[in-house]
C-alpha cells in the first residue's frame, strides 16, 4: 500500500488500511526513542510549523519531539503570541505562516471544523491535533496503538469509554476508531454528557458504568472538567467521583486482564483513582511513549519520508 | 408610462385565476380584460400601450411581498445596503419588502425609521417598509417608541436575531402594539437553551458542533401563544424550522388564537445534513433542522398553518463566514433564490400555485396591513413568473452585495421575468439571466 492522503483531519476520513499503515509505521519508528542518539535523518530539510490555538503541553511536546527526532525543523506558536489577537483571522495568519513554506501545519483549535477550513484554504499538508469537540486523531491512532500491542487484534475487542462523552474529541474519534478496526464500542456517563445520536459514529450506550466495565477488555477513562458543573451537566465532582468514576470498587470488578487508558491530564480521585492511574491494568504512560512514534509515523507518511530524502 | 401585459395567467389568490390582460396607465391598474370576454384589443379603453408584454406562459400576480429581510443600513453597508438589497429583491419578484431593525443603531426610533423609508423611496423601485424594534437598542429591558415609528411608516415591531426573553415584555409589546395596529414579529428562542451552532441531533454529534435542540423554538413559540391569547393581540412566529412549533401553531390555530407564521425556503428544502463540510453557508438561526422537520414544515404549508414564506435575506460578507464555524455569522441571502425554491413546492405537489402565491403576496400583505391585489384602480405592484425557465443559479452574478448562500450552482426552476413597482418596470429579466 502506498500512503496517499495529503491531511489528517480526523479519524472518519482514514480508511482500515490507512489507520493500519499508520500504526504498522509507528510500531516500526517506536525504537528510535530507545537508541542512546534519538535521532534519524529521514525528514531533514522539512519544517513542520506547531499552531496551537489552545493550551496543550502532552501533545505538542509530543509533536515537537516527534518532528525533532525525523531531524525535521519544528517551530511552535501559541495563541497568545499570534496576531490571531490582534483581530487577524485563522485563514490570514495560516496563508502567513504557509507563505513561509513549511511542510506541514499542525494545528489544535477550540473551533471543531477549523483544520479543515485550512485544508480547503492552504496547499499545506494539515495535521489535526485536537479541534474542539470534534476529532484528535493522533490521540485515537496513538490509543489503538497501545491496545494492538497488547491485545494483538481489534476484533471483537470490547472497549468501553467512559465520562464526558459530549465534549470529547477523543471519545468522538475513538468510537470511530475503533470500531471501524473491528472492537465493540459501550459507552457510559451521566446522560447530560451523551450526546444525540452518538450511536451512529459506531457504539452502543451502556444503562451504567457497572455494565460498560464489566467484561471490557479496554476501559478508557475521560477527563472531567470541573466547569461544566456551571452548565448543569453534574451536581459536584464528589458526586460525579462516585457515581462515574473508576474507583476502588470498581476496580476490584473489572476483568484480570483489562487495560485501563486516559488520554491525560488526569485528576486523580476524580474520574480515576490513584488505584486504577498507576496500578497494573494501568497503560496510560505507554499511550504517551506510543504517542512520539505516532506522530513521527504521521509526519514520515505526509511528508514523503525517506523517499523525498533519498532524491537529493 | 402604459403598459399592456398580454395573455398571461393572472392569479389573484382568493380572487381571480383565469388567463387576462392588464393595463396599466399612472401607476395604476386601469382595466383587466379576460381574453376570452371580447373586449377589444385595447380594452375599451381607448388608449394605446407604450409597452406590450407578452406574458403568454408566464404568471401574473399581485406584486410578491418578503416580510422579512436584513438590508444592513444604516450601519453594516459592507454587507448590503437599501439599494443593494432593494435590486436583489426586484430581481427575485418582490415588490415589497419588510426590513429588520437590527441595523446599527438599531430601528428603535422615528428618526432611523424615516431614513430608511426615505433612501428607500430615492430609488422609485421596490417598496420597503420597516419593521422596527420591540426594545430599545434590541436589548429587552425598556420599550421602544413604537407609537412614533408607528407613525413614521413601520409595519410591525420585533427584536428580531434576537429573543424577547422577559415574557412580561412581550405581553407589553404586544398590548401595545396592537393599539398602534401593528403586529408583533416574534423571534422564538428560548437562550438558555439556544447555546449552540447548529441542529441538535447526529450531525452536530458528529461534526462535534454544540447543538440548538428544536425545545428551543418551540418553548418560546408555545410562550407568545399563550400571551397571544392572553391579550388577544397577534403575533407573527418568524422562521418557523421545527415540527413541534408547526404543530403548536396548528392547534393555536385551531382554537382562534389569532397567531400567524412565517418559514423561510431553507426550512423547507435543506437539512442539517448540509452543514457536514463545516459549511459556514449552512449556518442561521434558526438552524436547519432534520428531515422529519422538512416534512412537518411542508406539511404546515400545505395545510395553511404556515401563511407565509419569507426569505430571512440575512446578507454577510466573507470576512464574517470565511471563519472557524462556530465564530461565523448566522444567515444566508435569500431575495433571489426564495421563488425558484417555493416554486418547487408547486412542482412537488405539495401546494398548489394559487396557495404558493398567497404566501408570497396576499398573506404578508394582510399580515402587515398593505394593499396587494390586481384590482382596478390599484396600485400597479405586479409580478410576471415564468414558472418553466430553468436556470443555474450564480451568486456571483446576483445584485446582493453578499455571496452568502447555500444555493450557488442550483439549477432552478421559475423566476420572476418583469417585476412592477407602482406602473414601473424595476426589473426585466426577459433577456438573459
Amino acid at each position: 500500500m502506498i500512503w496517499s492522503k495529503k491531511h489528517i483531519l480526523d479519524i472518519a476520513s482514514l480508511s482500515r488500511d490507512e489507520i493500519s499503515m499508520i500504526l504498522e509505521t509507528a510500531s516500526g519508528l517506536k525504537e528510535i526513542s530507545e537508541r542512546p542518539i534519538k535521532k534519524v535523518p529521514t525528514l531533514r530539510g522539512k519544517t513542520v510549523v506547531l499552531f496551537f490555538m489552545e493550551p496543550s503541553t502532552r501533545t505538542r511536546i509530543s509533536f515537537d519531539i516527534a518532528a525533532k527526532r525525523l531531524s525535521a525543523d519544528s517551530i511552535s506558536i501559541a495563541a497568545s503570541s499570534s496576531s490571531i489577537i490582534k483581530g487577524e483571522t485563522l485563514i490570514d495568519t495560516a496563508r502567513n505562516i504557509e507563505a513561509m513554506r513549511p511542510d506541514i501545519i499542525v494545528i489544535r483549535h477550540s473551533s471543531a471544523g477549523a483544520p479543515h477550513l485550512l485544508a480547503q484554504n492552504l496547499s499545506v499538508s494539515i495535521v489535526n491535533a485536537g479541534d474542539g469537540m470534534h476529532a484528535h486523531p493522533t490521540q485515537a491512532l496513538l490509543d489503538m496503538m497501545t491496545v494492538k500491542e497488547i491485545k494483538k487484534d481489534f476484533t471483537n475487542l470490547k472497549v468501553a469509554i467512559i465520562g464526558d462523552i459530549a465534549h470529547s474529541r477523543v471519545a468522538r474519534s475513538n468510537i470511530i476508531g475503533f470500531s471501524r478496526m473491528g472492537a465493540n464500542v459501550t459507552i457510559a456517563g451521566p446522560p447530560t454528557m451523551i450526546p444525540a445520536g452518538i450511536e451512529a459514529l459506531g457504539t452502543t450506550i451502556a444503562k451504567n458504568v457497572d455494565e460498560a466495565i464489566e467484561d471490557a477488555d479496554v476501559i478508557m477513562m475521560l477527563r472531567i472538567q470541573k466547569e461544566r458543573q456551571k452548565s448543569f451537566l453534574m451536581p459536584s465532582e464528589r458526586e460525579y467521583a462516585v457515581r462515574f468514576g473508576l474507583n476502588r470498587s470498581r476496580l476490584q470488578r473489572i476483568r484480570s486482564d483489562a487495560l485501563i487508558l486516559h488520554p491525560g491530564p488526569i485528576n486523580r480521585g476524580i474520574e480515576i483513582a490513584p488505584e486504577a492511574a498507576d496500578g497494573p491494568h494501568s497503560i496510560i504512560l505507554d499511550q504517551v511513549t506510543n504517542g512520539v512514534a505516532l506522530r513521527m509515523a504521521v509526519f514520515y507518511l505526509l511528508a514523503g519520508g525517506i523517499r523525498n530524502a533519498d532524491s537529493d | 408610462m402604459r403598459i399592456l401585459i398580454k395573455q398571461g395567467r393572472v392569479i389573484d389568490p382568493g380572487k381571480m385565476d383565469q388567463v387576462a390582460d392588464i393595463w396599466i396607465s399612472g401607476g395604476k391598474i386601469s382595466a383587466i380584460r379576460p381574453v376570452d370576454s371580447g373586449v377589444a384589443p385595447d380594452g375599451g379603453s381607448g388608449f394605446s400601450a407604450d409597452m406590450e408584454i407578452d406574458a403568454s406562459g408566464c404568471i401574473v400576480t399581485p406584486g410578491l411581498i418578503d416580510m422579512h429581510v436584513h438590508l444592513r443600513d444604516p450601519g453594516h453597508e459592507y454587507k448590503e445596503t437599501i439599494e443593494t438589497g432593494i435590486m436583489a429583491a426586484a430581481a427575485g419578484g418582490f415588490t415589497a419588502v419588510c426590513c429588520m431593525p437590527n441595523t446599527a443603531p438599531v430601528n428603535d426610533n422615528f428618526q432611523i425609521t424615516r431614513y430608511i423609508i426615505d433612501k428607500a423611496a430615492s430609488f422609485r423601485s421596490v417598496r420597503v417598509y420597516p419593521v422596527g424594534a420591540v426594545s430599545v437598542g434590541l436589548e429587552g429591558r425598556q420599550m421602544a417608541e413604537i407609537g412614533d415609528m408607528r407613525n413614521a411608516g413601520i409595519v410591525a415591531v420585533s427584536d428580531d436575531g434576537r429573543p424577547v426573553a422577559d415574557s412580561l415584555l412581550m405581553r407589553r409589546a404586544l398590548e401595545y402594539a396592537s393599539g398602534a395596529g401593528i403586529p408583533v414579529i416574534s423571534h422564538c428562542e428560548d437562550p438558555y437553551l439556544s447555546g449552540g451552532s447548529m441542529n441538535e441531533g447526529p450531525f452536530a454529534t458528529r461534526l462535534g458542533l454544540s447543538g440548538i435542540p428544536n425545545a428551543a423554538e418551540s418553548i418560546m413559540v408555545m410562550r407568545d401563544i399563550a400571551l397571544c391569547e392572553l391579550t388577544g393581540c397577534p403575533v407573527h412566529i418568524a422562521h418557523v424550522s421545527t415540527a413541534e412549533s408547526a404543530a403548536a401553531i396548528r392547534s393555536a390555530k385551531a382554537r382562534g388564537v389569532p397567531v400567524t407564521a412565517e418559514t423561510a425556503p431553507h426550512y423547507f428544502t435543506l437539512t442539517d445534513e448540509a452543514v457536514m463540510s463545516y459549511d459556514t453557508h449552512a449556518k442561521m438561526n434558526p438552524p436547519l433542522r432534520s428531515h422529519a422537520d422538512v416534512v412537518a414544515i411542508r406539511n404546515a404549508l400545505a395545510d395553511g398553518t404556515i401563511d407565509v414564506i419569507a426569505t430571512d435575506h440575512a446578507p454577510h460578507a466573507t470576512v464574517d463566514k470565511a471563519v472557524e464555524f462556530d465564530a461565523a455569522a448566522n444567515g444566508i441571502t435569500g431575495l433571489e433564490t426564495a421563488l425558484p425554491l417555493s416554486l418547487s413546492l408547486v412542482e412537488n405537489g405539495v401546494i398548489d400555485m394559487e396557495r404558493l402565491l398567497e404566501k408570497l403576496s396576499s398573506n404578508p400583505a394582510r399580515i402587515i396591513g398593505v394593499q396587494n391585489g390586481i384590482d382596478v384602480g390599484a396600485a400597479a405592484d405586479i409580478t410576471i413568473i415564468n414558472p418553466n425557465r430553468v436556470f443555474a443559479y450564480r451568486s456571483e452574478k446576483g445584485f446582493s452585495k453578499s455571496r452568502n448562500t447555500p444555493f450557488d450552482g442550483w439549477e432552478l426552476k421559475g423566476c420572476a421575468v418583469y417585476t412592477i413597482v407602482h406602473g414601473n418596470i424595476v426589473f426585466n429579466s426577459s433577456g438573459s439571466l
